[in-house]
């Protein structure tokens, strides 16, 4: 069982979670991720390690709850228990000096690229960090990335912050005013991730996605996260889950990402179904208080 | 005691059949297949026994099991007796009673098996365990003092289980380490439910945790924790790596990604672990139900996932293997037990190509029809492909199920452990010690996808390497 330390939501349906888990807060690296199960009879569901203190144990998660096992986790409050943490899984994000590198995160992937953009400033990377959302209250980590050192540059679709269009409108904007990154890291929706590799592979920039297929255990023992890069078969849970972005059939990925929807929905449906009693109910044994 | 039985009298008796769940139930049922024998049905079996004066099935049992000892006092109805001579050998014997290929064991060492009429070893071990099941509560006043030293064991299939056992009754401190969130390895993720009832697994781990071992789930060693840290800041003396060899191989033809191409590891994982077969289950499956599953390979995890897809609705669940019928690895037993349950079997055919619909999702499969060749290295006749002989098929889910390989996560994390090219570690065959000194090996990982048997002995072999090793190293840090 691991504790709740602080839990509070930072933008519609995404809520930010710092849990204790020493041994993955001692181990993690930018690029790595956990698996849990919130309850004891829950789904395995992979989140990003969007930070982590090796010091007090502690790892941040942020969490945007888009189907039954994320709404159930978002929840939770301090104190509150997550049945199973593993991890850290997958490799890290390859950290070089690369000069200049961009960051693009879409929605939820900007939880994703925040970790990965930390560690290329401390790399002594310059960072470009590409934040793009439905609208001003849906961007996070702004302010965070700011005063780390990255040039931030946020986009919404209805125009309420930063650039009104999409990351890509950004990223080719800057590229064609002639910025030259060394790497441009991309995480985010399927669609989000192919629009920027469209965008980078004619100019020949190196560019890597975090991809998100559907994962069971996370330990490379079922294949059922693999995707195709460069035509090879390679398990996202193990060999990534950042692989080059030009290589990666994104197609594919969406396809199988789509595999359980039918399931999905109706799981969905039923918990939204459920007063917040019953649902107290499903949480029981991870609340701090069981409820009677 | 009445006279006993003269060797013609013993002779002209039927082996004694495992009462079953009826075939066309059960096809439709989670619940164990085989019933269990009566007391005196076992009874009955054992005095079939010759009590050979050099008793072969004991040869042929990989743990060296006192068969003959514990035959007899099934005969005579001491079951305790019976149930001490077994466990003597071998740990896990409920699990092992269920699983092992008795028919290429003690069963086909057994001289009746000349005559196709072995004694039921397996049968009678299975019954012995289960009602001796309450003896195995070991008490713990009966450990020996602690040593003080400290042990981890790396994996919680049954080689890492019986490591556990033996190293905890030595009196030392024993610490399982598991990646996933609940022990029991391919026992508890793989082998289904109707073949091995959880409870059964989850009692042998309850028993450990009583004599005190301790389970640490959600910890992936070289991941986690470093083999490295194991050694040094967490204090741990010596190390059994157990991690068995989970990496599914796939059989590399076009359309494999396709949504509905399963290994056999996932599918039995959504369906096992995760228990994707509840009705209220958090974990999906893709839905079997009035669909056509063709299921590749002709091992038990090929059985497991047909049968698995049978009992989830299925309107067709075949296999296709692409050599015939006699060169099945399977237990005999479960072969059996599918063709009753209705499975179909396409032999001598081998998978193309998958091809799908707009989605994605797979609507067909085309085969290639075989032939078997001449024999290779190790004797079995090579299929080789009839010329043109192909053929296309409608099908709603494919599982591939034709073997697993070491995970490389280990070796990449420690990559001066001496290994194959394989990727099995290489281990000293007396101790179980790696190329690491104080770093020892059991399993799958080291043999390579083998039996639970072989695991559990190469756990116990291990944990007695380690004991020794552990011993050595006192006394050379003792002076004088
Ligand atoms: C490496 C990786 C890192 C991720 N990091 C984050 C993160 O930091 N924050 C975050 O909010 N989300 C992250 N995700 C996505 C997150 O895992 C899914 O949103 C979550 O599993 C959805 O579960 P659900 O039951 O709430 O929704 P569901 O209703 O089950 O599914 C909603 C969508 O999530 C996807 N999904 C469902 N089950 C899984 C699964 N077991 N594994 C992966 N995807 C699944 C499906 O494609 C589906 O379209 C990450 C995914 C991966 C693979
Ligand atoms: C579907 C199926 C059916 C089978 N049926 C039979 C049968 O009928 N009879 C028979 O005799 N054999 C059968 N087998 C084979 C048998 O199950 C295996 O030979 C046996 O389980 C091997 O035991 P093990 O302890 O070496 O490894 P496993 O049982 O594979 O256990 C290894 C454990 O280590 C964990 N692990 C791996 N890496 C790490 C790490 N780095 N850190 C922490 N933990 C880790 C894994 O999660 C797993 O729990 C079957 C196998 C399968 C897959
Ligand atoms: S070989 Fe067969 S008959 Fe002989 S002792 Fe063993 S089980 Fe009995
Ligand atoms: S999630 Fe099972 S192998 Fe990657």
């Amino acid at each position: 069982m691991y504790t709740i330390l602080e839990a509070h939501d930072v933008a519609p349906d995404v809520r930010r979670i710092r849990v204790d888990a020493p041994r993955v807060a001692t181990h993690h690296r930018a690029g790595q991720f956990v698996i849990l199960r919130v309850t004891p009879d829950g789904e395995r569901i992979p989140l990003t390690i969007a930070d982590s203190n090796p010091d007090d144990g502690s790892i941040t998660l942020y969490v945007q709850a888009v189907g039954r096992t994320t709404k159930l986790l978002n929840r939770l409050e301090t104190g509150d228990v997550i049945n199973d943490i593993a991890g850290p899984l997958g490799r890290a994000t390859d950290i070089e000096d690369y000069g200049r590198a961009v960051v693009v995160g879409g929605g939820l992937g900007i939880a994703i690229a925040y970790p990965v953009a930390i560690a290329l400033l401390r790399a002594g990377n310059g960072v470009d960090a590409i934040l793009g959302a439905r609208s001003r209250t849906h961007l996070f980590l702004e302010d965070e990335l700011r005063s780390a050192g990255a040039d931030v540059k946020p986009c919404t679709d209805d125009g309420s912050h930063g650039r009104h269009g999409f990351v890509t409108d950004e990223l080719a904007a800057m590229l064609d005013a002639g910025a030259e990154p060394g790497v441009v890291f991309a995480a985010g929706p399927v669609v989000m991730m192919k629009a920027v590799a469209d965008v980078t592979r004619p100019r020949g920039i190196h560019t890597i996605a975090s991809l998100n297929p559907i994962m069971v255990d996370g330990t490379g023992m079922c294949g059922g996260c693999r995707v195709s890069v460069g035509g090879r078969t390679r398990f996202a849970c193990v060999d990534g889950p950042e692989f080059d972005a030009h290589q990666v059939d994104f197609g594919l990925l969406q396809r199988r990402n789509d595999a359980y929807r039918d399931f999905e929905s109706t799981r969905d449906q039923q918990l939204d179904a459920l007063d917040d009693c019953e649902i107290a109910g499903i949480l029981a044994p991870v609340h701090r208080e069981p409820q009677a | 005691m009445s006279e006993p039985l003269t060797r013609k009298e013993r002779m002209a008796m039927a082996r004694v059949d495992m009462p079953e769940h009826d075939a066309e139930a059960r096809a439709t049922s989670f619940t164990e297949v085989n019933l269990g024998l009566t007391a005196q049905m076992a009874r009955l079996e054992a005095m079939r026994c010759l009590e050979c004066r050099r008793p072969t099935c004991i040869a042929g049992c990989p743990v060296g099991i006192r068969i003959d000892d514990f035959i007899v006092r099934v005969a005579q109805g001491d079951f305790a007796g019976a149930g001490e001579v077994i466990r003597n050998d071998n740990l896990l014997p409920a699990i092992c009673g269920r699983v092992c290929p008795q028919e290429h064991q003690c069963e086909g060492a057994c001289v009746l098996a000349r005559k196709d009429r072995p004694i039921a070893i397996g049968h009678l071990e299975r019954f012995v365990a289960d009602i001796t099941a309450a003896d195995t509560i070991v008490d713990v006043t009966t450990l020996p003092p602690p040593t003080g030293h400290r042990v981890a064991v790396i994996g919680s299939g049954p080689a890492g289980l019986a490591a556990a056992a033996d190293l905890i009754r030595h009196g030392h401190e024993v610490t399982v380490f598991e990646a996933l969130h609940e022990p029991g390895g391919v026992l508890i993720y793989g082998i289904p439910e109707f073949r091995l009832p959880k409870d059964i697994v989850a009692s042998e781990i309850e028993s450990l945790k009583r004599l005190g071992v301790v389970f640490e789930m959600n910890t992936l060693v070289g991941a986690s924790v470093s083999l490295e840290e194991l050694r040094t800041v967490e204090g741990f003396d010596a190390v059994f790596l157990g991690v068995g060899a989970g990496l599914p191989r796939f059989l590399d033809v076009p359309g494999e990604h396709l949504v509905g191409v399963y290994s056999a590891n996932e599918f039995l994982t959504r369906v096992n672990l995760m228990k994707a077969w509840l009705a209220d289950a958090e974990t999906p499956v893709l839905d079997v139900r009035d669909k056509r599953v063709a299921v590749f390979g002709g091992g038990n995890t090929a059985m497991d996932a047909v049968r698995t897809a049978l009992r989830l609705g299925a309107a067709e669940a075949r296999i296709v293997y692409r050599r015939s019928a006699e060169e099945m690895p399977a237990r005999i037993e479960e072969v059996r037990h599918a063709e009753e349950e209705g499975i179909v079997f396409d032999f001598l055919a081998a998978p193309l190509e998958f091809l799908g619909d707009d989605h994605g999702r797979i609507t067909r499969m085309r085969l290639q029809q075989m032939e078997l060749g001449e024999p290779d290295d190790a004797g079995r006749r090579r299929p080789v492909p009839i010329d043109g002989a192909t053929s296309i098929h409608p099908i709603d889910l494919a599982i591939v199920a034709i073997g697993n390989a070491p995970n490389p996560l280990l070796l990449a994390a420690v990559p001066e452990l001496e290994h194959t090219g394989w990727g099995t570690l290489i281990v000293d065959e007396e101790t179980g010690m790696t190329s690491m000194d104080g770093v020892f090996a059991g399993g799958d990982i080291v043999t390579g996808g083998a039996t639970v048997i072989l695991a559990m002995g190469a756990g116990r072999k291990a944990a007695a390497g380690i004991h020794e090793w552990l011993g050595q190293r006192e006394s050379a840090d003792t002076p004088g």
